[in-house]
């Protein structure tokens, strides 16, 4: 007993001889049918390449279109002509123009002979399908479908929305349970001659011939009502992208296939020489041969669709360049934004360096004059410069190149009114943004300057308004980031609990609790100061309560710890 | 939206710069040309040359064996050789043109009237001298298996990003010589200082940034080089290049990017313009002042190769190969694996 091949191709006819010749050889018959479309020099040329092998046959040629019924005639007249050609045909297997063995013929007979009832056909009921183009899928056969989908898209979705209004409704032929599964299948002789010679043959063609996409159901559908013992998997490696195009190997895909074990894959790339070459003539029999295992290439294959579809998160380039609010992931890695510390603690960027450990701390990366990376660096990861007027031009791309180049070291940097505040809604709306906020914090620089008080002032009032905007965002219903905000006269009633409660955030698996506070700015005078803007006119509300005679308590209260639960 | 209004005033756009191109076709005066040979699916490479023989060798030789079969040059009157030495390769069909660069757009005129003419159909690559096609799988797959797969995606243009190299130290520190790969010397790229905005009108996304800009244009960012280019299309001849190669007509084919979050499959051109031969270029373009805004780019390299042509950091990255530049987010394979 042998297997049996029916071809349908329809370019690289050399290719197609090539396989055909190895199945010819390896003592299968072959029948060969050819797209009506390809000009008969070519036809010419590949029967004179197989001329000399007596197995190999050509049936009647029809004009195949893709998701047409001429591929099912093409299929029934090939099929029909292999099983009166060929008696000792057990199995037929249905295999395309660019698919290419992977094992040789003898391993495929016996693994054949060993399930000689058994047919392989991927045949999966509609309503368990994901895969479909177009998400028609129980429509596919209650509907009816004249127009190409390829060639006249607007005619196909018109009428389909046209059958949906008037309620239109096919009924399937009974005894008929409509299925779908991959086009490339193997059958044993008695499924397929039940399916060609049935008596009712005629009605189902008649009905199968509206359905969309018939070569991806009518074998499908009709095996069901006639085998005895299904094996829903195609032994043929065929995968498909996000849109329903079979993915093509190529010379570099060689090790995958040999290792994958499976029979036949599909499609190959015409001029892949190294796979042709490899699979067809090299020795590849003696190897210990297991199960078919597509594991590693089905792995290989949804990485890729899952990269065309989603991307990788906070990328920004040349062929990913999401809208707003579809970006799946604004920035590519958690960061912290801490706003008014540095105004509060001196050389807080140091302290901060020290307790987050592996994270880098920043000054103000968005100052006017120049953005202060870590350490005073004037370049930084990925070759981003100091220059304030570069990164003002795209401010956006900034932070998201930072932190893109910065993979795996978590960016805090420091945040205040007096700089560029043109990425407050993007980080406001990003869930990788900590944002930690110490409002009127930014009244500290000025209380200590030595400017004029009229200048002060007029600084003062700009940076209230400034903050009270950026608040005003914080508090919108639109944010998605982990803000916390304190009034600088609560922050300093009890500095060591916030700051615990970010470092804890920031690096939840140190379990080591802060022992040193960041020193706080002298703010003896402080309540002073505020009495003497609102003297002259100016309300700084931002800051919290500090009674203009009694100083605030400067020291933080070390030593106490603000987690200790009773 | 730029509605109807807008769409119909880009098709006039479009008739125009191709009605430019068929009349500038007078400026091109055959050398040899050897266009009988073109089989139909041939990969096909337009270039303008001006004076780069001691390029040339190398990159016919790379795009050779990347699997372009024909090449297209226009010699914008060299006094170099070059015109002799592309005159005599068997698979290159040369024009040459006495005509101002900067009037035919810098040459964008003339390489949309040979496109027009001989690309119908084709897949056709278009690169200056010194820039070098990468794209993914260039290591282990031949042109022809990319377009190939453009085509069964139904994909009509393929953008690949300028990507500026540079070598470490002075730019005169290792002589460039004849038929010697340039990326041996000019190794190093930025890897992560691109900024991208979008451009209503066209659709394209307009890419500034990199070494040019960080120490030529760090002051006045807007002017900073455009780095986003389109070289590789499928030729239609109602199609046009824009500006360069940077944006085309129609503009559907400058949608090479995804809007909802996915990656489109990209590539990049290592442009290995700095070499030891850019100050000799820099003079000569100076005094031509054929190039874009005023040759405004070539001011800033003359000011800046006055004191320290110095473009390395020690942020640079070593170029290897471009599966590096897919993982540093340059480029994308998209869904092809």
């Amino acid at each position: 007993m042998t297997v049996g091949f029916v071809m349908l191709c329809h370019a690289a006819l050399d290719r197609a001889a090539q396989v055909a010749r190895f199945w010819a050889e390896g003592g299968c018959p072959v029948v060969i049918h050819v797209d009506a479309r390809v000009p008969a020099h070519e036809f010419g040329a590949l029967r004179r390449m197989l001329a000399d092998l007596g197995t190999v046959s050509f049936s009647r040629r029809y004009m195949c279109d893709w998701g047409s019924w001429s591929l099912v005639a093409a299929t029934q007249a090939a099929s029909e002509q292999m099983l009166a050609l060929h008696p000792d045909v057990r199995h037929v297997c249905l295999a395309s123009g660019s698919c290419l063995p992977l094992r040789p013929v003898q391993e495929l007979v016996d693994y054949l002979d060993a399930r000689p009832g058994t047919d392989f056909i991927e045949s999966v009921t509609t309503s368990d399908v994901v895969w479909t183009v177009g998400g028609l899928n129980t429509e596919r056969f209650t509907l009816r479908f004249p127009f190409s989908w390829k060639k006249q898209r607007f005619l196909f979705d018109k009428y389909v929305d046209l059958q949906r209004r008037v309620n239109f409704r096919r009924s399937v032929p009974k005894g008929l349970v409509p299925h779908l599964g991959s086009q490339w299948w193997c059958l044993t002789r008695q499924t397929l001659s039940c399916i060609l010679q049935d008596p009712d043959r005629a009605l189902h063609d008649r009905y199968f011939r509206r359905v969309w996409i018939p070569d991806e159901s009518y074998f499908q559908t009709l095996t069901r009502a006639f085998s005895t013992n299904v094996e829903s998997r195609s032994l043929t490696l065929s995968k498909f992208d996000f849109q329903g195009r079979p993915h093509i190997f190529y010379d570099d895909h060689l090790q995958l296939l040999r290792r994958s074990d499976c029979f036949m894959a599909r499609k190959i790339w015409p001029r892949a020489d190294r796979l042709y070459r490899s699979f067809l003539e090299g020795g590849a029999a003696g190897q210990i041969r297991a199960e078919p295992q597509p594991g590693k290439i089905d792995r290989l294959f949804s990485k890729a669709a899952e990269r065309r579809r989603r991307g990788r998160a906070g990328l920004y380039m040349q062929s990913r360049f999401p809208r707003q609010d579809h970006e799946n992931g604004k920035t590519s890695a958690p960061y912290s934004i801490f706003h008014g510390f540095s105004d509060l603690f001196e050389n807080f960027e140091l302290w901060l360096s020290r307790a987050v450990g592996g994270g880098r701390a920043h000054g103000h990366l968005f100052a006017p004059g120049r953005v202060e990376f870590a350490g005073g660096e004037t370049v930084f990861n990925g070759a981003l410069t100091d220059r304030a007027a570069l990164r003002d031009y795209n401010p956006h791309m900034f932070l998201t190149n930072l932190i893109w180049n910065t993979r795996g070291e978590r960016q805090c940097f420091q945040f205040s009114p007096r700089d560029n505040q043109a990425i407050n809604w993007f980080t406001a709306t990003d869930p990788n943004a900590q944002i930690s906020v110490i409002s009127g914090a930014w009244a500290v620089p000025l209380f200590r300057s030595n400017a004029d008080f009229a200048d002060v002032r007029a600084e003062a009032a700009r940076l209230q308004r400034i903050e009270t905007e950026h608040l005003a965002i914080l508090r919108s219903m639109y944010v998605k980031a982990r803000v916390r905000i304190w009034t600088m006269a609560d922050f300093i009633e009890n500095p060591m609990e916030p700051l615990q409660a970010i470092i804890d955030e920031i690096s939840p698996r140190a379990t080591r609790r802060l022992s040193e506070a960041p020193r706080m700015a002298d703010l003896t005078g402080f309540g002073r100061f505020l009495q003497n803007l609102r003297n002259q006119g100016m309300q700084p509300t931002l800051m919290g309560d500090f009674p203009a005679d009694s100083d605030p308590r400067n020291a933080a209260p070390l030593g106490q710890r603000p987690y200790l639960v009773q | 939206m730029v509605g109807d209004w807008g769409t119909y005033r880009l098709r006039l756009e479009r008739k125009r710069r191709l009605w430019r191109a068929f009349r500038r076709r007078r400026e091109l005066h055959p050398v040899s040309v050897r266009t009988g040979q073109i089989r139909r699916g041939d990969i096909l490479l337009f270039c303008t040359q001006r004076n780069e023989r001691i390029r040339l060798p190398y990159f016919l030789r790379y795009y050779r064996d990347l699997g372009v079969n024909h090449f297209f040059f226009v010699d914008n009157d060299s006094d170099d050789g070059s015109r002799d030495y592309l005159a005599e390769q068997a698979d290159c069909s040369l024009w040459t043109t006495q005509a101002s660069y900067r009037r035919a757009r810098f040459g964008v005129d003339w390489l949309n009237w040979l496109q027009m003419r001989h690309g119908h159909g084709h897949w056709t690559l278009v690169v200056d001298p010194d820039e070098f096609f990468v794209y993914p799988f260039c290591d282990t797959r031949p042109l022809g298996a990319l377009t190939d797969w453009l085509d069964t995606m139904s994909i009509r243009s393929f953008p690949a990003m300028l990507l500026d190299m540079y070598p470490r130290g002075a730019l005169d520190a290792q002589p460039y010589r004849e038929g010697q790969n340039p990326i041996e010397i000019a190794c190093w790229f930025d890897s992560g200082n691109y900024m991208i905005s979008r451009n209503p009108t066209y659709r394209n996304l307009w890419i500034q940034g990199g070494p040019r800009a960080r120490t030529m244009f760090s002051e006045d960012a807007a002017h900073a080089p455009t780095l986003n280019k389109i070289p590789l299309v499928k030729w239609r001849r109602s199609y046009c290049y824009v500006s360069s190669t940077h944006m085309l007509l129609p503009r559907g084919l400058n949608l090479t990017h995804d809007e909802r979050g996915g990656e489109k499959p990209s590539g990049c051109l290592l442009h290995a313009k700095f070499l030891s031969t850019l100050p000799a270029k820099v003079e000569e373009e100076l005094t031509r002042g054929e190039h874009y805004a005023g040759s405004l780019e070539y001011r800033a390299y003359a000011d800046r190769l006055k004191d320290s042509p110095e473009l390395w950091c020690k942020w640079s990255e070593q170029y290897i190969n471009w599966r590096q530049l897919e993982i540093l987010g340059l480029m994308s394979k998209g869904n092809w694996a």
